[in-house]
């Protein structure tokens, strides 16, 4: 087991060593920060002193080592736009995105899981035929413009919830809440849905794929014919059943939903991190691109490490494997 | 009858409603079982016997269905019986063993969870109590350290301690009805022979009745007081085991009994029946052994019924064997 461990760790230590070489060097292809930065008057002088002291005069290897070195210390760079840490923004706009991507998750796995089942249990009904179509839609349609449907309705001809913004929030050790605040909620109702639609399509059809396969199976069978109630089948012996792929593909897809709240946190004006990543891509502000694509590679392997360990956790056939192994 | 039969099926009609054509699964089974009685329902793959035992506990699936007869329980038919009712007597007044004892176990919970519920589903009982009697019921079917087991799951067992784990959630509750689908094939012989004879002491000490389906006549034979020999979803031939099994009557029992391998007849070939199982979709007019029957005759171009012939025997043949031994 602890053989394991150690081989997930350095597995996941040379993904993100790959990851940061691309990163970077695709970073380093993507036009010149400097024209961006120094102000129009300036000379020719000031410009050199600027690229020195960015040390964009290095060539690529160079760079790169600096950058790996530096990222090693805990440092990636200071935001060209705002002059502070890379590190100390994406730290600072976490708690909002994570927030989102949370409310997201709740909203996808409470809703799909039982609509998934119904649908699985009665395949034929009009009611199941209507869920399926619609994750067909939440699939297909663009988050971005669902969005914007979505703000046109309810906050424009409607005017039930606000467009924009986080609203108020409750600070929890220094953490700012928006979900603990009637305002913030209001808020946060509109973009958490936006950004659920896709998991809950995928949960939706997961549930079903996986309850049609363990309805059919003679475990259940044999429930039954124990005389255990409905309730007991379905909540414990088809939920647990259904419940590992939901788990595992969820795990895996919540470094997605970190990653996709970009576009819904553009639409509503959310200020997370995905925020934070397109205005510094508008203003070429490399060190803070990086430090956010490099965060979001971090979390990814990490969900990775936590689904493994999950995993094995809800299906014992797996536990025992890896005892072996 | 004085004495009122445990359960007693009457013109049993199970059907699948395919795509490709109504599969008369089960068309015309009759048997009864008494208290503390064994009966062997025997007949080839495809007969139709797992589904006899599914139609009698109410878990026939979609799209099959129980579209005639009746099947009383202590003189309650549980044709048309509401749901809530057919679940308060599975698993508690009749309980069933399943054919594969790979797949009866739910992979994912833990044996004692799946025994403890099968009692608390019927009974109220205290956690202590209800695990004493997992661990009993777990020792009589002779698994060691029943306290350990309970903790496992079900990957830890082999095939044949799996299935003797559902042996013993079939006996948790005590019923008075246990259709047993094949318990024992997965065993090997002296478990075999300790299960089968666990089963005969409880038969006889409790009252159970048991139905045991089966291929192999041989365990017929040891264990069981009446047999009802299946062919293509009908019973051609019932009666006491001795009698059915020593002088057979319908000449698909006839060559059963010819092709199984037995001690008397040493050195003799083994006799096969001709030919093969007729498909479910497409069964020949009238008897439906007729393609393989060496005795047929015109008169088989109409489907014969079951009659009694003699003393409790039923036969389903318009030209029934002479009662001396073959
Ligand atoms: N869900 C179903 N849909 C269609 N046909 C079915 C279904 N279940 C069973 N059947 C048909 O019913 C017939 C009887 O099956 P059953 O399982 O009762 O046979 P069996 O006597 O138990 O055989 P075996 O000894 O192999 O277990 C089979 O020919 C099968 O084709
Ligand atoms: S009815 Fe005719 S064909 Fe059918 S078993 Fe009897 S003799 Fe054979
Ligand atoms: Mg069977």
């Amino acid at each position: 087991m602890t053989v394991f461990v150690i081989r997930r760790l350095l597995q996941a230590a040379l993904v993100v060593l790959i990851m940061s070489l691309l990163v970077f060097g695709g970073v380093f292809l993507v036009g010149d920060p400097v024209e961006m930065l120094v102000a129009d008057d300036a000379d020719q002088a000031e410009r050199e002193m600027m690229i020195k002291s960015m040390g964009l005069d290095l060539p690529f290897y160079l760079q790169y080592l600096r950058f790996i070195g530096n990222a090693l210390q805990g440092d990636m760079g200071n935001s060209f736009v705002f002059q502070e840490s890379a590190m100390h923004l994406i730290a600072e706009r976490m708690p909002a995105t994570f927030e989102l991507a949370f409310a997201a998750l709740f909203i996808a796995v409470v809703l799909g899981i039982p609509l998934g089942i119904y649908a699985g249990l009665n395949a034929n009904s009009w009611i199941s035929k209507t869920i399926m179509t619609s994750s067909i839609l939440g699939f297909s349609l663009p988050t971005f413009w669902v969005g914007i449907m979505m703000i046109l309705f309810f906050a424009v001809i409607m005017g039930w919830l606000p467009s924009s913004g986080r609203g108020d929030t409750v600070n929890v050790f220094g953490i700012p809440i928006s979900l603990l605040t009637l305002d913030g909620l209001s808020h946060m109702l509109l973009p958490a849905v936006n950004l659920a639609l896709f998991k809950l399509s995928m949960v939706i059809r997961l549930a079903r794929a996986g309850t049609r396969e363990v309805v059919h199976q003679d475990y259940i069978k044999f429930a039954r014919a124990k005389g255990l109630s409905d309730t007991r089948i379905i909540g414990v012996h088809l939920f647990k059943n259904i419940m590992i792929p939901v788990v595992t593909v969820l795990g895996l897809e919540f470094g997605g939903l970190v990653a996709f709240s970009v576009v819904t946190e553009t639409v509503f004006a959310w200020p997370g991190m995905g925020k934070l990543l397109i205005d510094s891509i508008n203003f070429l502000d490399r060190p803070v691109i990086v430090a956010y694509l490099m965060f979001v590679v971090v979390l990814f392997v990490c969900i990775n490490l936590i689904v493994d360990v999950l995993y094995s956790v809800l299906d014992p056939r797996v536990r025992l494997q890896e005892m072996k192994s | 009858m004085s004495d009122q039969a445990t359960l007693e099926v009457r013109n049993l009609q199970t059907h699948f409603f395919t795509k490709a054509g109504v599969v008369k699964a089960v068309d015309d089974v009759s048997f009864s079982v008494g208290k503390g009685k064994i009966l062997g329902l025997v007949g080839e793959s495809g007969s139709g016997k797992t589904v006899t035992g599914f139609s009698i506990l109410g878990l026939v699936d979609e799209p099959g269905r129980v579209v005639g007869g009746e099947i009383l329980y202590r003189g309650e038919n549980l044709v048309g019986a509401s749901q809530e009712r057919m679940r308060q007597l599975r698993g508690n007044n009749i309980a069933m063993i399943f054919q594969d004892p790979m797949m009866t176990l739910n992979p994912v919970l833990r044996i004692d969870t799946q025994m403890i519920e099968a009692i608390k589903a019927h009974q109220k009982v205290s956690d202590d109590e209800a695990r004493q009697r997992c661990r009993d019921a777990l020792g009589q079917v002779g698994i060691p350290a029943p306290e350990e087991r309970l903790k496992s799951y079900p990957h830890q067992f082999s095939g044949g301690m799996r299935q003797r784990v559902a042996i013993a959630i079939a006996l948790l509750n005590k019923p008075e009805l246990i259709v047993a689908d094949e318990p024992t094939t997965a065993l090997d012989v002296t478990i075999q022979g300790q299960i089968l004879y666990e089963v005969q002491k409880l038969c006889a000490e409790t009252g159970t009745a048991m139905i045991w389906i089966t291929h192999d006549l041989s365990v017929v034979a040891g264990l069981a007081d009446e047999v009802a020999v299946m062919y293509a979803g009908r019973v051609v031939e019932s009666g006491e085991v001795d009698g059915v099994l020593d002088a057979p009557q319908h000449p698909y029992t006839a060559g059963l009994i010819g092709s199984v391998p037995s001690r008397n007849a040493r050195g003799k070939r083994l006799q096969q029946i001709p030919g093969m199982t007729p498909s479910l979709l497409n069964l020949p007019v009238g008897c439906a052994f007729k393609t393989r029957c060496s005795y047929s005759t015109p008169v088989c171009e109409a489907a014969p019924v079951l009659s009694e012939v003699a003393g409790g025997r039923q036969v389903r043949c318009h030209h029934p064997l002479a009662t001396e031994a073959v």
